[in-house]
């Protein structure tokens, strides 16, 4: 019975000294998913490797066998001993496969809960697939049943909604604050990592400009020449400031270099346009007393941080929904699975009754030695009759959901009990799911 | 011909009902931020705002003047003219929070309407004239536009305390920037002054025409000036030192406080020559 199987590690099972060895590049994933197909009992995979996680996914027809085979193919693919990887590698068989890769694309499993990149790098994954011919019907389902996973986690939760790093932070906060960045401008005063970041994001939010200011003014001219923006020398700071909508600082000043007074007289010039300060510096550079002033909001980096901290907690109650959401689409796929092998089932018993009932007739037919057309007629429809009879109620039963049961129990002791061959099922499957090249949506909702 | 009262109120019942279930929509969105409530509310609105209207050109037709005379049409025209300019408006900013705060007094309205006395009477020999359609729609709407300057203005004071006192709860995700607010509290400024100015002026002239002076210091006629006033000390203050954020939301809920008192607290506590719409009448 063919089921889903997915092998990997990831960054919570494996050192980057181990991903880095099992990663697959994009370069070589096309040789890569040739040599996974060409093993024995796998007819579909797809290859997912991110810096944080290598994942191979295959449709196996030996069962749990798959999972050695997937293993072997890891460890031959990278010349790596199997031993060596055995304590960093999981697997998931089956519904747990399902829920896995939900899971995954959903950004549930993800290093920073709910980061948007995943989705991505797994639609990339399955693109190579599709690419390479190394997908077919159920992984293809499988897979594109995934992102509408992923997708509504994405609009039905706020799992990735806030802003979970320092600059992001200060990203969101100015948006709510001055609304949309275009026409707004940024100034850098001092240099410090997190405040070139937070420039850099805010710039690539659309912000329109950037005022670099150095004590050492050729820093300025440096960092003003990295973003493309204008140095502007300290002590014309007071004159520049007006200009600015949001200012991010990091000197290492012993005391405040803006005070409220400071604030007071820029805030009047710029007759209440507001003003943002993302005050990154410790000690502090802006008198936090600016706060109060009308239409002047003042960030230092603690609270920047315990934002980031509710939106964390936040995150995680989400993930919670999350969950549920994956728990009914696995239940859902589950049964889209089975119904899949209910059908071929039915075709194989048919055909092999019918090969019996085609014997039969022929053996009935020349022991009776006669070529009258009647009698041929009676002889072929008895036996058709009774092979109909026969095989009504099986088939219903197999047809028929039944609570609490798994179909796939029902195609399972079917099989077992006519001893139904393995092959005949996957060809009557692939006649009934057109492959992906022919018609990418076939069965999609 | 055909035009039955008790027809009239039943259908303002249900645009009052249709105004309901829209608020209670856009407060289920405002909690879930589930865009289907947004949508739902909207079109609830958008179809109580069609029966709305439909049951004034009713009216319209079977009075023979334009009903905004008493305080049942006068509260009933207010909640369409609110839903109009709401919906105008979140047309324009997508501003689906809005609705929220907008569309409950768009309902209380109503609702008030529907369980006054609401006969058409004969039309006081006054008010007959081609002014009080263009005196009493221009206040009315320059009155819907000051309400959702209101809502905006609320919106903004919820929205900036979290960002001064930095703790991001549920607001914060739900109200769109501080920027949008305040630039919707111009926008209604820039668009409601002009229509109460002009409703002042033609009330004016039209007072001229019926009482003989323009100008009689009648309860109605100073409350409107100190509305009036209101709204002119914000737009001045706006345009030339710079007033906005805080200050501005302020002066919007005030100056919607003002008119509210204008529109009813005159009509029920103090007598003057506009009492065609106090309760008895």
């Amino acid at each position: 019975m063919s089921e889903i199987v997915i092998v990997g590690l990831n960054h919570r099972t494996a050192p980057v000294e181990v991903r880095e060895r099992l990663a697959f590049p994009a370069d070589t994933v096309g040789h890569a998913l040739r040599g996974l197909r060409e093993r024995d009992g796998i007819s579909e995979g797809v290859i997912l490797s991110t810096c944080n996680r290598v994942e191979v996914c295959v449709l196996s027809e030996t069962g749990y066998k798959g999972v050695e085979h997937v293993k072997d193919f890891l460890a031959g693919f990278h010349g790596v001993p199997v031993g060596e990887l055995s304590g960093h590698l999981y697997h998931h068989f089956g519904e747990e496969a399902v829920r896995h890769l939900f899971r995954v694309s959903s950004s549930l499993d993800s290093m920073v809960l709910g980061e948007p990149q995943i989705l991505g790098q797994v639609k990339d994954a399955y693109g190579y697939a599709c690419e390479f011919k190394a997908i077919g019907p159920v992984l293809d389902k499988f897979f594109t049943k995934a992102f509408s996973v992923a997708k509504r986690v994405r609009t039905e939760t706020r799992v990735a909604n806030s802003a979970v790093s320092v600059s992001y932070a200060a990203v969101e906060l100015a948006k709510k604050i001055l609304g949309d960045l275009p026409d707004k401008v940024v100034m850098l005063i001092g240099a410090g990592e997190m405040c070139e970041l937070a420039a850099r994001h805010l710039l690539s939010a659309g912000a329109k400009g950037i005022l670099v200011t150095n004590r050492t003014f050729e820093r300025a001219v440096r960092l003003a020449g990295e973003f493309d923006g204008t140095a502007v020398r300290f002590e014309e700071l007071a004159v520049h400031l007006k200009r600015a909508d949001i200012i991010l600082s990091s000197t290492g000043a012993p005391h405040f270099i803006l005070k409220r007074e400071d604030v007071e007289a820029v805030i009047r010039i710029r007759r209440n346009r507001p003003m943002f300060f993302i005050d990154m510096a410790v000690p502090r550079d802006i008198d936090p007393d600016a706060n109060e002033i009308d239409n002047v909001y003042v960030y230092d980096i603690d609270d920047l941080n315990n934002v980031i901290e509710t939106n964390l907690e936040e995150r995680q109650r989400e993930a919670a929904l999350a969950e549920e959401i994956v728990v009914t689409e696995v239940a859902w796929f589950r049964r889209w699975l089975d119904s899949q092998q209910v059908t071929p089932t039915i075709v194989s018993l048919r055909r092999k009754f019918d090969e019996v009932r085609q014997a039969e007739v022929a053996k009935a037919l020349s022991a009776l030695g006669t070529a009258d057309p009647k009698t041929r007629k009676v002889v072929e429809s008895l036996a058709s009759s009774i092979l109909n009879k026969v095989l009504h109620s099986p088939i219903s039963s197999l047809k028929r959901e039944v609570d609490g049961r798994s179909p796939m129990e029902m195609v399972t002791a079917v099989r077992e009990i006519f001893d139904l061959p393995e092959e005949e099922a996957e060809e009557a499957a692939e006649a009934l799911v057109r492959p992906p090249e022919q018609g990418g949506n076939v069965g999609r909702q | 011909m055909g035009y039955n009262i008790r027809m009239h109120t039943i259908l303002l019942k249900v645009t009052a009902l249709f105004y309901l279930v829209g608020a209670l929509a856009y407060l289920h969105f405002i909690f879930t931020l589930n865009e289907r409530s947004a949508k739902l509310g909207r079109m609830l609105l958008l179809i109580g705002a069609i029966l709305h209207g439909a049951g004034f050109v009713a009216r319209y037709f079977a009075a023979g003047y334009t009903p905004i005379t008493s305080l049942f049409e006068s509260l009933s025209f207010s909640a369409f003219a609110i839903v109009c300019v709401f919906l105008a408006f979140e047309l324009r900013y997508h501003l689906r929070v809005l609705g929220a705060f907008v569309a409950p007094l768009a309902f209380a309205f109503s609702v008030s309407a529907a369980f006054l006395p609401g006969e058409v009477r004969a039309l006081a020999p006054a008010l007959n004239s081609y002014w009080l359609p263009v005196h009493v729609v221009l206040l009315f709407f320059g009155n819907a536009v000051f309400a959702v300057a209101f809502g905006a203005g609320i919106m903004y004071l919820l929205m900036e305390r979290e960002l001064k006192t930095k703790k991001m709860g549920a607001i914060f995700k739900r109200l769109p920037s501080l920027n949008v607010l305040d630039d919707i509290n111009y926008r209604c400024l820039t668009i409601g002054f002009p229509l109460l100015t002009l409703g002042v002026i033609t009330g004016s002239i039209w007072a001229e025409y019926a009482w003989g002076s323009y100008w009689s210091w009648d309860p109605k006629e100073v409350w409107s000036l100190i509305t009036w006033l209101l709204y002119a000390a914000l737009l001045h203050g706006r345009m030339t030192v710079g007033w906005r954020g805080r200050k501005a939301a302020i002066l919007a809920i005030v100056g919607f406080c003002a008119i509210l008192f204008t529109f009813l607290g005159v009509n029920l506590l103090l007598p003057g020559l506009h009492t065609y719409s106090n309760l008895s009448g």
